[in-house]
C-alpha cells in the first residue's frame, strides 16, 4: 500500500512550481481516520515481555531527546540534565545513554560543554519556537545562532498559519531556507500536529517537510495539546515509509510531548516496527522528545533487573 | 440482579488486571459470590494511586481528616444491613452478633476520627533544650502503608487496621481477608461515597501470600502491616523483603479486635519531625 499514485512522474517535478506542489499535496490520498485510529489501537495491544521488553526499554532510552524547554531553564538545570543524559541511572552503569539533549538556543553552549566527547548530540529548537511567528530573517538568524553555538540538531517549527491557509510554497521555501542555514546540523521539522487538526493535513505537512529537505519530521512542540498521539505518529510513519519507497531516502520521525510511561514508549516502538519497518528501530531514525519518560523507563528496567518494584524516590528529578 | 465484586483502586472499581476471580463461600461452605482475585499488577497500580493521593490527603488539616472519617462512619451506618449480612455469612455469626460487629466497626471509625486533631498534642512534644531555641517534635505521616488485613475478622479487623493509618495522613493499600472479602468490597463502596479522596484507601481482594511479597519489596511503600499473614515463615520472609527500603513493619500477633485498640497502630505509621526555632529577642 502506498499513498503515492502512479500519476506522479518524479518527486523533483512536484517542487518545481507552487502550482504543482499544491496539486501534489492536495492530490495525496486522504487518511482513513477511523482506520488509522483502529490500527493504532490494535498495535498498542501487543504484549511485549521479558527479553523483548528489555530490548525495547534499552532502545527507547537510546532514542530519547532529553528535553527541557521552559522559560525558567537555567544553566544549572541544563548541566543537571546533561549529567543525567550521560549516566541516566547512576546505580546501574549498564543503562545506555540517551540520544540527545534538547534545549533553547541560548543554552546550547552550556549543553555542548557538558556533553563534549560523549557522543550525545545537542539539539536546539529554533525559528521562534514554539509559535514560529516571526520574520524569515529572524528565523534564519535564530538557526545560525544555534548552529554557531554548537547545536548538532536543529528543531524548527513550520508556519502553521501559512500551511493552514494553503500557502504551501511559503512553508516549503521557509523550510528550505532553514535547511540551508542549518548547514551540517540535522534538521527536524516540527509540524505541530495538534494545530493541523486533521490527519490529511498531517500527511500533507509530512510530505511537504520531507520534500523541502527535513532529516526528521517531529509531531509537536510539547506546548500545544494534544501533543503526540499514536495515530498521528502512525500517519507520519506511513509518510516516511512511502517517501523511502519513492526516493530511497530514510527520513526520521520524532513524536514529542505527552509520552510519559514505558508502556506508551513500547507501543510507539511496535508501531514503528509494523509501519515503517525495523530499519527505523534506530536512534538515527526514531526519537522520543521527552523528559519524564526516562525515569519510567529506568524504573521498568530496574524492575526487570531486581525483580521488585522500584519507587520514584530513588531516581533523580530532572 | 447478581453483583460483580470488584477491586477499589484510585477511586474507581476495576476488575483485576489479570482477569481472574475466585469463588467465595460462606462459613458453611456454600457458594456466596465470585470475587476479583487481585494480581501483583493490581497492587502496583494501587501503590501508584496511593502515592498520588498522599500529597493532598497529607496536606489536609487534621480537623478535616477527622471529619472525613466521621463521614465514613455515617455512610457505613446507612449500609448497616448489607454489612451485617456479609459479616454473618462470611464469619458464620448469628445476625444479631453480626450487627454488633458492624456497630463496633462504626464505633471504631468514630474513635479514630476523634484522634485526628488530638494526635499531635499527645505524641508530639515541646522539648527543653540548652540554647535560645524553641524545639518541637511533630508527628507526620509516613507515606504509603500496605496492609495485609486480618483473615478472620473481615470487617472489624479491616477497619481497625485501615483507620489508624489514614487518620494521620497516610494512604493505604489493603489486601482483604481471602476467604471473607465481601465486607472489604462494600467498604470500598462506602469510601467512594464519603468524601475520602480517590487513592487514599485502595482495597484489593485476593491472596495476601501472593500479593504480600510484592508489596513488602516495593520501594515506594513506606510501611507494611503483616497482620493477615498466618505463617511464621512467611512473615519472616516478608520482613526480610521489607528491609530493602527500611519499611516500618508491624509483625503479626494475636489481636483481640473487639478490645480497646490503644495507640500502637496509630503511632506505628508516623515520623517525628523535630524543628529548632530561634527565640526572638
Amino acid at each position: 500500500m502506498t499513498t503515492l499514485d502512479s500519476g506522479v512522474d518524479s518527486l523533483a517535478d512536484v517542487t518545481s512550481s507552487e502550482d504543482r506542489l499544491r496539486r501534489f499535496l492536495l492530490g495525496l490520498p486522504g487518511v482513513d481516520q477511523v482506520g488509522a485510529e483502529a490500527r493504532a489501537a490494535t498495535l498498542s495491544t501487543r504484549s511485549i515481555k521479558t527479553t523483548a521488553k528489555q530490548y525495547a526499554l534499552d532502545l527507547a532510552i537510546q532514542m530519547i531527546d532529553l528535553t527541557t524547554l521552559e522559560g525558567q531553564d537555567t544553566p544549572g538545570k541544563v548541566r543537571a540534565l546533561c549529567a543525567k543524559a550521560k549516566r541516566p541511572d547512576p546505580a546501574d552503569p549498564t543503562a545506555p545513554q540517551v540520544a540527545a539533549v534538547c534545549v533553547y538556543p541560548d543554552l546550547v553552549a552550556t549543553a555542548k560543554r557538558e556533553l563534549q566527547g560523549t557522543g550525545i548530540n545537542v539539539a536546539s529548537v529554533a525559528t521562534a519556537f514554539p509559535s514560529g511567528r516571526s520574520s524569515l530573517a529572524i528565523k534564519i538568524q535564530d538557526t545560525k545562532d544555534a548552529v554557531a553555538s554548537g547545536a548538532d540538531e536543529v528543531d524548527m517549527v513550520i508556519d502553521r498559519g501559512a500551511f493552514l491557509s494553503g500557502r504551501y510554497a511559503m512553508v516549503f521555501d521557509e523550510i528550505a531556507a532553514i535547511r540551508e542555514a542549518a548547514g551540517d546540523a540535522h534538521l527536524k521539522v516540527i509540524l505541530e500536529t495538534g494545530e493541523l487538526v486533521t490527519y490529511d493535513n498531517v500527511r500533507r505537512a509530512s510530505w511537504l517537510a520531507m520534500l523541502a529537505g527535513a532529516d526528521f519530521i517531529k509531531t509537536s512542540t510539547g506546548k500545544v495539546s494534544p501533543a503526540a498521539t499514536l495515530p498521528v505518529t502512525l500517519v507520519m510513519l506511513e509518510a516516511v515509509r512511502d517517501y523511502h519507497e519513492a526516493t530511497g531516502l530514510h527520513i526520521g520521525v520524532k513524536p514529542a510531548g505527552g509520552i510519559r510511561t514505558a508502556k506508551d514508549a513500547i507501543k510507539y516502538l511496535v508501531t514503528v516496527n509494523e509501519t515503517a519497518g525495523p530499519d527505523w528501530l534506530d536512534p538515527e531514525l526514531f526519537r522520543f522528545g521527552a523528559s519524564s519518560l526516562l525515569n519510567d523507563l529506568l524504573m521498568q528496567r530496574t524492575k526487570l533487573a531486581t525483580g521488585h518494584y522500584p519507587g520514584p524516590d530513588y531516581f533523580t528529578l530532572d | 440482579m447478581r453483583k460483580t465484586y470488584k477491586l477499589y483502586i484510585g477511586g474507581a472499581f476495576p476488575r483485576s488486571e489479570s482477569g481472574r476471580s475466585y469463588v467465595v463461600n460462606n462459613a458453611k461452605g456454600k457458594f456466596l459470590a465470585n470475587a476479583s482475585q487481585a494480581s501483583r499488577k493490581d497492587a502496583r497500580d494501587a501503590v501508584v494511586a496511593a502515592r498520588k493521593a498522599f500529597g493532598g490527603w497529607h496536606a489536609r488539616t487534621a480537623y478535616n481528616r477527622g471529619q472525613v472519617l466521621y463521614r465514613i462512619a455515617e455512610v457505613m451506618e446507612g449500609r448497616h444491613q448489607q454489612f451485617s449480612a456479609e459479616v454473618a455469612a462470611g464469619e458464620g455469626l448469628s445476625i444479631s452478633k453480626a450487627r454488633a460487629v458492624v456497630d463496633a466497626s462504626i464505633d471504631r471509625w468514630v474513635w479514630y476520627a476523634g484522634w485526628a486533631d488530638k494526635l499531635a498534642q499527645v505524641v508530639g512534644s515541646s522539648n527543653p533544650v540548652a540554647g535560645p531555641y524553641f524545639d518541637f517534635s511533630l508527628p507526620e505521616a509516613t507515606g504509603v502503608v500496605a496492609v495485609l488485613a486480618p483473615q478472620d475478622s473481615s470487617l472489624l479487623g479491616l477497619t481497625s487496621v485501615i483507620a489508624p493509618a489514614i487518620v494521620s495522613g497516610n494512604t493505604v493499600v489493603a489486601v482483604s481477608s481471602y476467604e471473607r472479602p465481601l465486607p472489604a468490597v462494600t467498604l470500598g463502596e462506602v469510601m467512594a461515597t464519603s468524601d475520602v479522596p480517590g487513592g487514599v484507601v485502595n482495597l484489593l481482594t485476593g491472596s495476601a501470600s501472593e500479593i504480600g511479597p510484592w508489596l513488602a519489596s516495593h520501594d515506594d511503600v513506606n510501611a507494611i502491616d503483616l497482620c493477615g499473614i498466618t505463617s511464621d515463615d512467611e512473615a519472616r520472609d516478608l520482613e526480610i523483603a521489607a528491609a530493602g527500603n527500611l519499611k516500618r513493619v508491624r509483625r503479626p500477633a494475636e489481636e483481640d479486635w473487639s478490645a480497646d485498640q490503644g495507640l500502637s497502630r496509630l503511632t506505628q505509621y508516623l515520623e517525628l519531625k523535630t524543628v529548632w526555632h530561634p527565640i526572638g529577642v
